[in-house]
């Protein structure tokens, strides 16, 4: 029998969490364009937009992720689409992540009195420069705090995708174990690593919420 | 009519079914000081909010500087609206700006004035209003009674043909109103068309050409201040009057 070391251990654990970094990056820039587009779609009062956009979060919100990872999965193979694991999981997060984006976002917004709305109407500006100067930047001081909540999550949301396949920082943990036999180190070191990745982010958005105080 | 400058015609807005203006007609001179008194409730708000748009109308027409408002076209409403300035009950100043980047914005994205441009515009505006010093202070350190000021110069960036004043000192700590009313009062001297609603009677009286009742969604009485105020034909206004005092 070979012997792991705990440095070995450590070592493809590593390696495993560059998938489950990738994967949230893939999740957060994915969804947050999905998110900024519905949000602006139901500001500007896009014909449809606002029962559509309503129903899309519901579905999301309303279904578990895990749900959502293994439709992805077989559900688009059952269409002849055979999608690998790393697409599927990276599509479900990536509509999960917009679904509560979007409404953290519109939560944000709605925050901003009315009357910010209504002198920049009233100044003649055009609603993407209203956006931009005025409703925009007033939102995003609030939006920090829950958003990077929420970036928080979906780190720890991806491991999820390890029930498709997906060979990310849960997986490599389990086949690792499979392995050594030493369950409680490897997922020490593992839990260890998820802290590492989201400590960091919740502290820099506690300084960023600072230094956004005031523009 | 060659001076109209706001022209309102058989104007009709409803909120749900709940009718508040029921078919308004006034036509406003260049360089006219319009007061609109009346009840809370009865409309002359929601009437000023119609003049910009912030208020959409379901039937009659109103016209600014002779072009017709037109909900629902973006490019009707920001040319009409750079007619139209307007200042606030709540001052409604972006607090994430400073003073003068509050002035500056709208000139800077409507009006594609340059950076220099727009701060000289600002200073000068600024000082207009009294408050030279204060270019780079942040709205949440001013008082309420410069707050306001700010937002008028801000207003007047926008070089607008007519002006807007909703309630705008009613939000007001006593002692301010007067800073206020005036910078507005000084407005009128120079011959800016006015159309403020206001429960300053002792202003509406001094300033305004003409005073305008209005009750229950109707423009019940309209006239000269010294005709309105010292001799009120319906008994509406003569018990609104009275129970001011």
């Amino acid at each position: 029998m070979i012997d792991f070391s705990l440095w070995d251990i450590f070592r493809n654990l590593l390696l495993a969490a560059r998938w489950t970094v990738g994967l949230s990056l893939v999740a957060f820039a994915g969804g947050g364009l999905v998110a900024l587009a519905l949000l602006l779609a139901r500001l500007a009062k896009l014909r449809g937009a606002e029962r559509g956009v309503s129903l899309y979060v519901q579905l999301f919100q309303g279904t578990p992720l895990l749900m959502q990872l293994f439709l992805a999965y077989f559900g688009l193979a059952l269409f002849g689409i055979n999608v690998p694991a790393w697409l599927a999981a990276g599509l479900a997060l990536t509509f999960y992540t917009s679904a509560f984006l979007a409404e953290i976002w519109r939560g944000c917004v709605n925050s901003i009195a009315k009357g910010q709305w209504e002198a920049a109407d009233s100044l003649a500006l055009s609603f993407s420069e209203t956006m931009r100067h005025v409703i925009g930047p007033q939102a995003l001081r609030i939006a920090v705090a829950p958003t990077v909540g929420f970036l928080v999550q979906v780190i720890k949301g991806t491991a999820l995708a390890s029930v498709i396949g997906f060979i990310e920082l849960t997986k490599a943990g389990t086949m690792i174990t499979n392995a050594t036999f030493r369950p409680f180190t490897v997922y020490a070191c593992v839990a260890l690593m998820y802290f590492a990745l989201c400590w960091p982010i919740s502290a820099w958005s506690r300084q960023l919420e600072r230094k956004l105080r005031r523009g | 009519m060659a001076d109209s400058i706001v022209n309102i015609v058989a104007l009709r807005k409803r909120f749900g079914t709940n009718e508040v203006l029921k078919g308004i007609d006034l036509d406003v001179k260049r360089g006219e000081v319009i007061a609109i008194i009346g009840k809370s409730g009865s409309g002359k708000s929601t009437l000023l909010r119609c003049v910009n748009g912030l208020e959409v109308f379901q039937e009659g027409s109103l016209e600014v500087d002779g072009q017709p408002l037109k909900h629902g076209d973006p490019r009707a409403m920001r040319a009409l609206r750079q007619h139209v300035g307007m200042i606030f009950q709540s001052f409604n100043l972006f607090p994430h700006l400073s003073v003068g980047r509050n002035v500056m914005l709208a000139p800077t994205l409507v009006k594609k004035h340059n950076g220099p441009e727009a701060e000289q515009q600002a200073r000068k505006l600024l000082e207009r209003v009294g408050l030279a010093d204060k270019f780079d202070a942040w709205p949440d350190q001013l008082s309420g009674g410069q707050q306001q000021r700010v937002a008028i110069a801000r207003a007047l960036a926008m070089q607008p043909s007519v002006m807007l004043c909703d309630e705008i000192t009613s939000a007001l700590d006593p002692e301010l109103v007067g800073e206020v009313l005036r910078v507005v009062e000084g407005l009128a001297e120079e011959g800016m068309t006015l159309m403020m609603v206001t429960h300053e009677m002792n202003f509406a009286r001094k300033v305004s050409d003409r005073v305008v009742f209005m009750h229950a969604g109707r423009i019940h009485e309209v006239g000269p201040p010294e005709q309105l105020f010292g001799a009120p034909q319906t008994a509406e206004l003569k018990q609104f009057l009275s129970a001011l005092h």
